[in-house]
């Protein structure tokens, strides 16, 4: 193994995601702009128009068709990357149901976008929340680091277990942000990310086949269940991928659920993205104040570490579960899944689900400190307030 | 953790200077982060851009309320918006203006701790032949804050415009740092 002496630049979320497309030599990059994803692919066709990297780029009229076209190229053996924001995955939602049943390694970069009416550009989770029962595996990126480890990291899952995976990064807050990005050189991403073994090829004329074809009330069944047994084996090559990770480049990411502070924590604040970078900001700045709480990261939404929050449950008294993101009729996606998770286990620690920041509201450390004072007030009283809190809305 | 505020006009690059002196102070072993003030920017319309540095990774992801530095690329902005909003006491205002220190103080709601002020449109005009201000202010940055040297600057500046634009951006920086008065309130 070449000696790693990381590259480090100032780069947007999204120029990470593309950096990291680039040196994940992705073969295929079919897109259709929309804000605020754009600047990956345009960053792409600059690398491409530069000369810097070798890849067929598509250029589409939807992102229905961005999709359709990396499963054609990926169903042909291709590493096959896109990226799309709000209602251009939303577009693409029935072609994310091919690409999974198809059992294809596609990674796409979703910038977290609110759903629009009203129109609107910031962050919020719901779109790619609303992917959910696709058979797409979901990691979300507190920081650009994360985006561009993802990124890597995503490829090598995928083609493990045959499942596409989305990188999910916040709008403006990650992709037009800049910060400081180590970047592996190239020969060590060739090491950790070799190139792919496709399960199949269908450009492979020699040996014939069909996919996508009828599967009859005989057949289906089974092929769903072998998706559900690929996302569950994702569980363990995620921790081991993310171990090697790790142990090549020196960021660690073997824990589905990042944990601060969980094991001498009363309460932990549990969110996804990069609200968490200003929970745990906040964190450290509560525990100087005497406050006895701790944060849990989740990073992979899909599939879903069971196992982790578990344990994350039995140690804490409670647990504030922030989401930006809802379910009309229910509750937010983040804390219905924990609740869900947490019902045939015998810990019972209090969960309240706090609303925040949906379409880019701007969640601040004092907005996490106001969460801790009523979360404190609400373990103390023993019992619930409310179940879930609008936090911030205007009364 | 410096926390820095730009104001301009859409158009006049106040998110490109947040870029470069982020770079520039990543150049000199900072860690940075820089980012626009997340709205829909217009040509012409009042815009603001961030930059933090500080000596560790920085984990915060909110926008900034209480700069510790506030820059003002176009000198009609202090007319319509309050530039020392949030400024924290003894923070520091620099402007470019051809106005005198006291026709500026008098048009800003908090005394700042500092005051530096450049004719960075005159010197934009002479080097670049466009009003562009962006890079030019970056050097009353340097010469007012001390938060990055003027050579990161202009390193930074170099990476971002190649070739003569680079050249003649980072001279602006340079004649900007040089005409840059800072006035101790």
């Amino acid at each position: 193994m070449a000696e790693y002496k990381p590259i480090r630049k100032v780069v947007s979320g999204n120029y990470a995601a593309a950096y990291a497309a680039k040196h994940a030599r992705v073969q295929v990059v079919a897109a259709y702009p929309i804000t605020p994803q754009t600047s990956i692919i345009e960053k792409i066709a600059e690398f491409i128009a530069n000369g810097e990297a070798d890849i067929q780029y598509v250029p589409v009229e939807s992102e229905h068709s961005a999709m359709a076209a990396c499963i054609g190229a990926s169903a042909a053996g291709a590493r096959a990357f896109t990226a799309t924001s709000a209602q251009g995955l939303a577009l693409m939602h029935e072609m994310l149901h091919w690409a999974s049943g198809a059992r294809l390694p596609i990674v796409m970069v979703d910038v977290n976008r609110a759903m629009a009416p009203p129109w609107s550009v910031w962050d919020d989770q719901t779109d790619s929340l609303a992917q959910r029962d696709t058979g797409w595996m979901q990691f979300y990126a507190e920081n650009n680091q994360e985006v561009y480890d993802g990124v890597l990291m995503a490829f090598k899952v995928a083609e493990t277990v045959n499942l596409p995976a989305m990188i999910v990064e916040s709008a403006f807050i990650l992709s037009h942000t800049y910060d400081v990005v180590e970047m592996i050189p190239q020969e060590l991403v060739d090491e950790f990310l070799p190139p792919r073994k496709p399960l199949y090829d269908l450009a492979d004329f020699s040996r014939p086949f069909s996919v996508g074809a009828l599967g009859t009330p005989n057949d289906y069944y089974e092929f769903r269940y072998k998706i559900a047994k690929a996302m569950e084996d994702a569980v363990k090559v995620i921790k081991d991928v993310g171990r090697e990770f790790g142990e090549r480049f020196g960021r660690d990411y073997s824990e589905m659920i990042e944990k601060g502070y969980v094991d001498d924590a009363d309460f932990v604040f549990m969110g996804m993205g990069s609200l968490m970078g200003t929970v745990k900001e906040a964190v450290d700045l509560l525990r100087k104040e005497g406050y006895k709480v701790g944060y849990a990261k989740v990073r992979w939404f899909r599939p879903f570490p069971k196992e982790e929050l578990r344990e994350i449950a039995e140690s804490v008294k409670g647990i504030a579960v922030l989401d930006r993101n809802y379910s009309f009729g229910q509750e937010g996606i983040l804390f219905n899944e924990a609740k869900g998770v947490l019902y045939n286990t015998s810990a019972r620690p209090i969960i309240k689900n706090y609303i925040i920041g949906l379409g880019g509201r701007d969640f601040t450390v004092q907005d996490v400190k106001a969460v801790a004072e009523n979360m404190k007030k609400v373990i103390e009283a023993g019992k619930l307030d409310r179940e879930v809190e609008w936090y911030h809305l205007k009364r | 953790m410096i926390e820095i505020r730009f104001h301009g006009r859409g158009g006049q690059g106040a998110v490109t200077a947040a870029n470069i002196l982020a770079s520039a102070a990543f150049k000199q072993g900072k860690y940075v982060q820089a980012f626009p003030f997340f709205g829909v920017e217009r040509r012409g319309a009042p815009v603001t851009a961030f930059t933090r540095i500080d000596d560790k990774p920085i984990r915060i992801k909110t926008q900034i309320y209480e700069p510790d530095i506030v820059v003002v690329l176009d000198p009609s902005l202090l007319d319509t918006v309050d530039v020392t909003a949030g400024l924290k006491d003894g923070g520091t205002v620099i402007v470019n203006t051809e106005k005198s220190k006291e026709e500026v103080l008098e048009k800003l709601k908090k005394k700042p701790g500092k005051l530096a002020l450049v004719d960075a449109t005159t010197i934009a005009l002479e080097i670049l032949g466009l009003p562009i201000t962006n890079t030019a202010i970056l050097g009353a940055v340097a010469k007012a804050t001390g938060v990055v040297e003027l050579k990161y600057v202009q390193e930074a500046i170099k990476e971002t415009f190649s070739g003569e634009l680079g050249e003649k951006n980072a001279k602006a920086a340079e004649e900007a740092f040089n005409k840059t008065v800072v006035y101790e309130l």
